[in-house]
């Protein structure tokens, strides 16, 4: 087992270092790279961007840029914000909590859905239950989530005046319910698409299961349908959805940014629009390094947890 | 042989296996003909609708703002200054799918070209490369995209730039697993005894092969830009107004969800048709052209 964590701690600093590569690439592509902040000043002369650009090491080979860089990202000293000039990582701290209560809560809800859904169309294979899900899923993954969106606060807020259409809380009024009231379309906008995935590999993962030796034995064993579905089946089905939780990780951030714009909901997302829309590229790279962080350390603790519930994978 | 009979599934009792595998074939072909139908009918309209309109989808009444649909001459009502929303949407059906069939036809190439070097040759030059899809593929694609979007100049050519540039990782995963496989085969070391260069075999004996898998993600990817550059352009980064898309048509929509609804239905739909048709037509595909998974 340590030596798995091990191997695959070596494996997640060897993306995260393509990563870092990626993003400092990325960075050069600013109007002005780095220095655009200062270039976007007025009457700032080309031999004064020229002095701050010794300054700031900018003349230095670009792999000993590079490497301070990632040391930065490593130790935390992600910049300072244009804005306001507070520390970019304090900033996206400030935003985590609504974005994972957003992500979580419809995390959740697509799991218990999706695999009720997978389930039910595995052990039914090729019922009207089965297509019905099957091009279900199919048209839910075509739905544009934001637009989705809409029609929900039309719906929802507009014309039924049920649930609020956007933020996080009203204001003066912070109870754990009015929080609750305002996450309900949020989340189950953002879930659409996850339970259409999940049902899916919850469905494939169920039939990869359900043909396996040991299930003819449990059942030879005359152990009750049930038995063999929820502790045989199910059980070892689950295993690869683990993993799955992870590869999800950037679909559902994606999703979360475009959700949290429809309801105004203060998470990351909206940070990152809001910064773009001021050209503020501390917070922008700040932001874009965080979520492929997140993803990475997501697919890491995914795969950990993988092997720890099952030894077969430890030894590939 | 062997392997087919071992990966072969236990048919359940016969006469029910026999109708639902037909009822199956029956259901999964007409799913994939409707695609067909609602794309060809999508793109057709796209590229004849607007010259079938009386309005054109600059023209500004503003006495007429906010019709609903079917007033006078305006088939699916007008928009906040009065353009006719049916000639928008005509015009933005085409940049739409335009940018969405062009950001595949790039995003396949890039994929098939470095999942098909990273496969054949394997070792340092395969790890490197696949590692490198794996860091991309880190980052979530709308945040990605944003990001470029808003540090470089957007147009519609750079907007498909992009596109292409965040899409390719799926591809080349696909197309490197496929390749590995194949590259031990017999016919690959007969062609290499025989003399062939890496590109003559990579090109001409191990592509062919696999152009069953590079379709049906190819479609699927299709479905996927459409997604991706409605998403990008409602943000504001993607397409610029006053070309018209459908993610940009509904940038403004939502100021106006209890006035003027339609103006978001009327986009909105159009997507989702697209994207489900692609999304069909990709798995009735799969159906037809990937042996393996529908072998019983």
């Amino acid at each position: 087992m340590l030596r798995f964590i091990l191997h695959r701690l070596g494996h997640s600093l060897l993306l995260l270092l393509l990563v870092s590569i990626l993003g400092f690439t990325i960075l050069h592509l600013a109007p002005g790279g780095p220095l655009s902040q200062f270039a976007l000043s007025p009457g700032m002369t080309q031999a004064e961007l020229a002095k701050i650009a010794e300054r700031m090491g900018l003349n230095r080979p670009l792999p000993v840029q590079w490497f301070d860089w990632f040391t930065g990202l490593v130790i935390g000293d992600w910049g300072n914000s244009f804005r306001d000039g507070r520390a970019v990582l304090d900033i996206i701290m400030g935003h985590l909590f609504a974005t994972l209560l957003l992500v979580i809560s419809s995390t959740v809800l697509s799991v218990g859905i999706g695999t009720l859904v997978g389930v039910l169309g595995a052990t039914r294979r090729y019922s009207g239950f089965d297509y019905l899900a099957t091009v279900g899923a199919m048209i839910a993954l075509s739905i544009p989530t934001f637009w989705f969106g809409l029609v929900a606060i039309y719906v929802f807020s507009l014309k039924l005046g049920w649930l609020p259409s956007g933020n996080m809380y009203t204001i003066g009024d912070e109870s754990v319910l009015d929080y609750a009231r305002h996450l309900i379309m949020p989340s189950c906008v953002l879930a659409l698409v996850q339970v259409a995935i999940w049902s899916r590999y919850m469905r494939s993962s169920m039939l990869d299961v359900i043909d396996q030796d040991f299930v003819r034995t449990a059942r030879a064993k005359g152990l009750t349908r049930s038995r063999v579905l929820y502790g045989h089946i199910l059980r070892n089905a689950l295993i690869p959805m683990i993993t799955l939780l992870g590869i999800q990780l950037p679909t559902l951030l994606s999703g979360a940014l475009v959700t949290e714009t429809v309801f105004t909901w203060p998470g990351i997302g909206r940070l990152f629009l809001d910064s773009l829309g001021y050209n503020d590229y501390p917070v922008i790279m700040g932001v874009l390094m965080f979520t492929a962080i997140f993803v990475l350390l997501g697919n890491l603790i995914a795969d950990i947890v993988v092997a720890g519930v099952d030894p077969r994978v430890r030894l590939e | 042989m062997m392997a087919n009979v071992a990966t072969s599934e236990v048919p359940p009792k016969h006469g029910r296996w026999t109708s639902s595998r037909a009822i199956r074939r029956f259901i999964r072909h007409r799913l994939a003909i409707t695609g067909l139908v609602m794309i060809t009918a999508i793109a057709a309209l796209s590229i004849i609708g607007p010259w079938l309109l009386p309005h054109g989808m600059l023209e500004i009444h503003i006495i007429d703002r906010f019709s609903p649909p079917g007033t006078d001459t305006y088939l699916l009502g007008t928009d906040e200054m009065g353009r006719d929303l049916a000639a928008r949407l005509f015009m933005a059906g085409r940049v739409s799918l335009l940018v969405g069939v062009a950001a595949m036809v790039l995003s396949t190439l890039i994929g098939a070209v470095i999942g098909l070097v990273a496969g054949y040759f394997g070792k340092v030059t395969g790890t490197v490369l696949m590692r490198f899809t794996d860091s991309v593929l880190c980052f979530p694609q709308i945040f990605l995209l944003l990001t470029l979007a808003a540090f470089l100049e957007p147009s519609a050519l750079m907007i498909t730039l992009i596109i292409a540039a965040t899409s390719w990782m799926e591809i080349a995963r696909i197309v490197s697993a496929e390749i590995r496989s194949l590259r031990e085969r017999d016919f690959v070391t007969a062609a290499r005894i025989s003399g062939a260069s890496h590109s003559w075999i990579m090109f001409r004996e191990l592509l062919p092969n696999i152009v069953g898998p590079i379709i049906v993600a190819a479609t699927l990817t299709v479905a996927r830009a459409i997604l991706i550059e409605a998403y990008v352009s409602f943000l504001g980064y993607g397409i610029q107004p006053p070309l018209p898309s459908w993610g940009n048509m509904l940038n403004n929509a939502q100021q106006y969800l209890d006035t003027a609804p339609w103006l978001a239905l009327v986009p909105g739909v159009a997507i989702t048709l697209a994207v489900t048709s692609f999304n069909f037509i990709g798995d009735g595909l799969r159906d037809a052209l990937d042996a393996r998974s529908d072998t019983p």
